[in-house]
C-alpha cells in the first residue's frame, strides 16, 4: 500500500519538476527581453570569429574596442559570443534559417554574401559608411546593386612566407620563377626538408596555389574572375594549364606529405615548428611572424616573405589573390539596429587604427603608416599592398556556395591526382554554366 | 501496484511528458525536413514548392549512392566487429585477474567526446609526425601511407577509431548480460565435463542471443546514420573518398546552401534506416523465449 503511494507521488513529482521547468524557462525569457527594450538599457548581441586561443590579438582588442563603446555608450551593453571559423559559419547558417540573426556579426563578401542579402537578413549600410575611409575595392566587395551591406575589417594578400635560416643553410635564394622554385624544391627534398606546407583539407589552401598559378599564366588578364562571371569559358588555356601546374609540383613532391588530410592549421604548425621551409598563406597570419609573443622570437627573426613567382616567364608580380577577409553586417530584423549600426561603425573605426598597431595585420580602412613604428616586413607587406596591381578575390568567395563546393572538391581532387585538368575546368564550366 | 497501474490518468500522466518531448523534438522536426525536401529553399530566402524533384534527383546522384556504400560498408564492419566485442566481454566475464580494471579502462572511450577522439586520432595518423608513421619508418617502411590523406585508405582509417569508440559499450552489455546467466548452469555443464570453449559457445551465447540481436540492430542504425568522427576527421573529403550519407546531408545543407536537397537527403537517410531496421528485425527474429 505505502509503495503504491509512493510511486504515484513520485510520478507527480516528476510531471511538476517538468513543468515547472518548462515555465521558469519562459519566465526568464520574457523578463530579459523586458529589461532590453525597457528602461533605455540596450542589448546589442554581437557574434565574431576570433576566440582567444587561435586569435589571441584580434580578441584582446576587440574586447578593448566593446569596453570603450559601453563607457562612452552607457545605456548599450554589447552581449558577446565567440566561435572558431568553422563553427561559425555554421552557427549563423542556423540561426539565419530560424531568422534569429546576432543584431552585430561578420560575414564573407561577394557569393557567401548574396543569399543572405536575397534573403533580406542584412541591414543596408550605406548612412553609416563614409566610403572615402576604405582603400578602394573593399566596400565594392561587400555591395549588391550599389548598396552596402557589409563593413570591410580586413584587407589581405597572400605570399609565399619562407625560413630563412633553412634557405641559407643550403644556399637558396628566394625565387623569382617557378623554375627556380623547383630547384629549391628539389634541393630541399635532397636534404630531407618538407619543402612546402600545405593544409588542403580545407581546400581554399590548395585553391590560392592553382588561383595564383592561373593568374601567372594569363599576364594581365583576371581569367578566373572573367570566367566565374561568365565572360569567358572556365576551359580557358590558363585555367587549364594551371591546373596542369599544380599536378607539376604534386608529382615533384613539393608539398608535405599527405596535405590532402591535412588542416591548414596542421600545415602552419608545420611551418612554424619549422618542419616545412615554405607557406603560402595571406597577411592575416602576419601577426605570427612579426608581433605575436606567443610566437619565439627566434622563430620570427627566420621568417622572410618572397611574391608568388612567374610561370614559364608569364604574370606580374604585382597582381595578387586575396581581398578583404571578414567584414561587419547589421541584422534587418534586428531590435535595436540604431544601436547596433553605431556599434557597428564605431567598431570599424577603432579597429582600423588598431588592427595596425595592436593586432599588426591590415586593415581595409586606410592606413598612415609613416607616423607609426611598424615592424619591417609589415611596411613591406603594406607597400606591396599600394603598389598592387590587381588583387583576385579568392575563388570560393566569388562563386555562388553551390559552386564554391564544386571548385573546392575539385580542387583536392586535382592535387590528389584523381581528376584530368581538362575534367578539371569542365566540372567547373559546367556548374558556372547551370546558374 | 496493479491498482495504480490499471488507471488510465495514471498511465498518461506517466507517459505524458516523454511522448511530448519525443513529439517536439522528433517527430515535428521529421515531418519538417519531409517538407523541406519538397521545397527549393537555400535556407534563408523564400522557398519555392519544386515537389519530389530533389527527391528524383537524390536517387540519380552518384555521389549520394557513393556515400551510401560507404555508410553501409561502415554498418558491415560495426556488426562483424560486433564478434570480437563478445569474445573480449566472454573472456572478462570468466573471472579472469583484473577483469573489473579492464572493463573500466575498456569503457574511457565512451567517455570522451567524439571531437577529442577524433583530435586524438588525427594527431595518431598525421602523415608526417603522428604515431603511426613514426613506429612504421622506424620498422624500416620508407613510405608509409598517408592513411586520411589516401582516398583508397582513408574510409578504413576512420572505421578503426570509430570500433575503437563504441567498444566499451557493447562489452559492457554484453559483460552484463553474460553475468545474469545463473551459476548454476555452468557449474552443471562442468559437471558434465564440457570444455571452457564449448560453455561459451553452446551455452553462454545461445542465452544472451537476444541482447546480441539487439546490438546488432543498434550499431546497424547508428553506423548508417553516423556522422560526428568523420565531420571532424576529414570532413568527407578528400573529395568524397569518406563521405557518409549524414556528411553528404550536412555539406549540401550548410555549405553549398541547399536547404531543400539536403532535408531530401535527411528524409531518405530516415527512410534506408528504417527499411533496414526492419529487414533486420524479421531476419533475427525467433519463435522461442529462453528462460533460465
Amino acid at each position: 500500500m505505502f509503495k503504491k503511494k509512493a510511486i504515484a507521488v513520485f510520478g507527480i513529482f516528476l510531471l511538476s519538476v517538468f513543468l515547472l521547468a518548462a515555465c521558469g524557462g519562459g519566465e526568464n525569457e520574457s523578463g530579459s527581453s523586458e529589461s532590453s527594450s525597457g528602461d533605455g538599457d540596450k542589448t546589442v548581441k554581437f557574434m565574431h570569429l576570433w576566440p582567444e586561443g587561435s586569435s589571441a590579438q584580434h580578441h584582446k582588442v576587440v574586447n578593448e574596442i566593446i569596453a570603450d563603446f559601453e563607457a562612452e555608450n552607457e545605456d548599450t551593453t554589447i552581449e558577446l559570443e565567440v566561435l572558431s571559423n568553422e563553427q561559425y559559419k555554421d552557427k549563423i547558417k542556423v540561426l539565419s534559417t530560424s531568422d534569429e540573426l546576432p543584431d552585430v556579426g561578420m560575414t564573407w563578401a561577394a557569393g557567401y554574401m548574396q543569399p543572405y542579402v536575397d534573403g533580406n537578413m542584412y541591414a543596408a549600410l550605406d548612412d553609416v559608411i563614409n566610403k572615402d575611409d576604405f582603400v578602394s575595392g573593399t566596400t565594392e566587395a561587400f555591395s549588391v546593386d550599389d548598396t552596402t551591406y557589409g563593413l570591410p575589417l580586413e584587407l589581405n594578400i597572400s605570399s609565399i612566407f619562407y625560413n630563412k635560416a633553412i634557405f641559407d643553410e643550403y644556399g637558396l635564394e628566394a625565387p623569382e620563377t617557378i623554375e627556380e622554385l623547383n630547384e629549391i624544391v628539389a634541393t630541399l627534398k635532397e636534404n630531407g626538408v618538407n619543402p612546402i606546407a600545405l593544409g588542403n583539407k580545407d581546400a581554399w589552401t590548395g585553391s590560392m596555389w592553382y588561383m595564383y598559378l592561373a593568374n601567372r599564366l594569363a599576364g594581365d588578364e583576371d581569367v578566373l574572375t572573367q570566367a566565374i562571371n561568365r565572360e569567358i569559358s572556365f576551359e580557358d588555356p590558363a585555367l587549364v594549364g594551371a591546373a596542369e601546374e599544380v599536378q607539376k609540383l604534386v608529382d615533384a613532391d613539393s608539398f608535405v606529405s599527405g596535405f590532402n588530410g591535412l588542416a591548414d592549421e596542421e600545415a602552419k604548425s608545420m611551418f612554424m615548428g619549422e618542419q616545412a621551409a615554405m607557406y603560402l598563406i595571406a597577411t592575416w597570419d602576419l601577426p605570427n611572424f612579426t608581433t605575436n609573443e606567443d610566437v619565439p622570437q627566434e622563430f620570427r627573426d627566420k621568417v622572410g616573405y618572397f611574391k608568388f613567382p612567374t610561370v614559364d616567364g608569364n604574370g606580374n608580380t604585382n597582381n595578387y589573390v586575396g581581398g578583404p577577409g571578414v567584414g561587419l553586417f547589421v541584422a534587418e530584423n534586428s531590435d535595436v539596429k540604431e544601436e547596433a549600426k553605431n556599434f557597428a561603425s564605431y567598431f570599424v573605426e577603432q579597429w582600423g587604427e588598431r588592427a595596425v598597431t595592436d593586432v599588426g595585420i591590415i586593415p581595409a580602412t586606410k592606413v598612415d603608416a609613416g607616423s607609426l613604428d611598424l615592424p619591417q616586413m609589415y611596411v613591406d607587406v603594406l607597400d606591396d599592398l599600394n603598389a598592387a596591381e590587381n588583387i583576385t578575390l579568392y575563388a570560393d568567395v566569388q562563386m555562388s556556395a553551390e559552386d564554391a563546393q564544386v571548385h573546392l572538391d575539385m580542387i583536392q581532387a586535382l592535387f590528389g591526382g584523381e581528376v584530368t585538368p581538362e575534367d578539371f575546368a569542365k566540372a567547373h564550366e559546367e556548374a558556372l554554366e547551370q546558374e | 501496484m496493479n491498482k495504480v497501474m490499471s488507471n488510465k490518468w495514471i498511465i498518461f500522466l506517466y507517459t505524458f511528458p516523454a511522448l511530448l518531448l519525443i513529439g517536439v523534438l522528433i517527430v515535428v522536426p521529421l515531418i519538417l525536413s519531409g517538407y523541406f525536401g519538397l521545397m527549393d529553399w537555400d535556407g534563408i530566402g523564400a522557398m519555392e514548392f519544386i515537389g519530389l524533384e530533389n527527391y528524383i534527383t537524390a536517387l540519380q546522384d552518384s555521389k549520394f549512392w557513393e556515400s551510401a556504400l560507404h555508410s553501409f560498408l561502415l554498418a558491415l564492419f560495426s556488426a562483424l566487429s560486433l564478434i570480437a566485442y563478445l569474445a573480449v566481454a566472454l573472456i572478462l566475464a570468466s573471472k579472469i585477474k583484473g577483469a573489473n580494471l579492464l572493463r573500466k579502462i575498456y569503457l574511457i572511450p565512451m567517455l570522451l567526446s567524439s571531437v577529442a577522439i577524433a583530435q586524438l586520432w588525427i594527431k595518431i595518423y598525421n602523415p608526417s609526425n603522428g604515431m603511426l608513421n613514426s613506429i612504421l619508418r622506424g620498422l624500416g617502411i620508407e613510405n608509409p601511407p598517408t592513411w586520411l590523406a589516401d582516398p583508397n585508405i582513408v574510409l578504413f582509417a576512420i572505421f578503426i577509431p570509430i570500433i575503437w569508440q563504441y567498444a566499451g559499450f557493447y562489452i559492457l552489455i554484453y559483460y552484463a548480460a553474460l553475468k545474469n546467466i545463473p551459476e548454476s548452469l555452468i557449474e552443471a555443464a562442468k559437471i558434465d565435463g564440457a570444455t571452457p570453449l564449448q560453455i561459451a559457445l553452446k551455452i553462454k551465447v545461445p542465452l544472451i542471443m537476444n541482447v546480441f540481436k539487439v546490438t546488432i540492430v543498434l550499431s546497424i542504425v547508428g553506423s548508417l546514420k553516423y556522422f560526428d568522427l568523420i565531420y571532424v576527421m576529414t570532413s568527407g573529403g578528400p573529395n568524397g573518398a569518406s563521405e557518409v550519407m549524414a556528411s553528404y546531408m550536412y555539406k549540401l545543407a550548410f555549405a553549398s546552401y541547399d536547404f531543400g536537397y539536403g532535408s531530401a537527403i535527411g528524409f531518405l537517410l530516415l527512410i534506408i534506416t528504417l527499411i533496414v531496421t526492419v529487414i533486420i528485425q524479421k531476419l533475427t527474429a525467433s519463435k522461442d523465449k529462453i528462460q533460465y
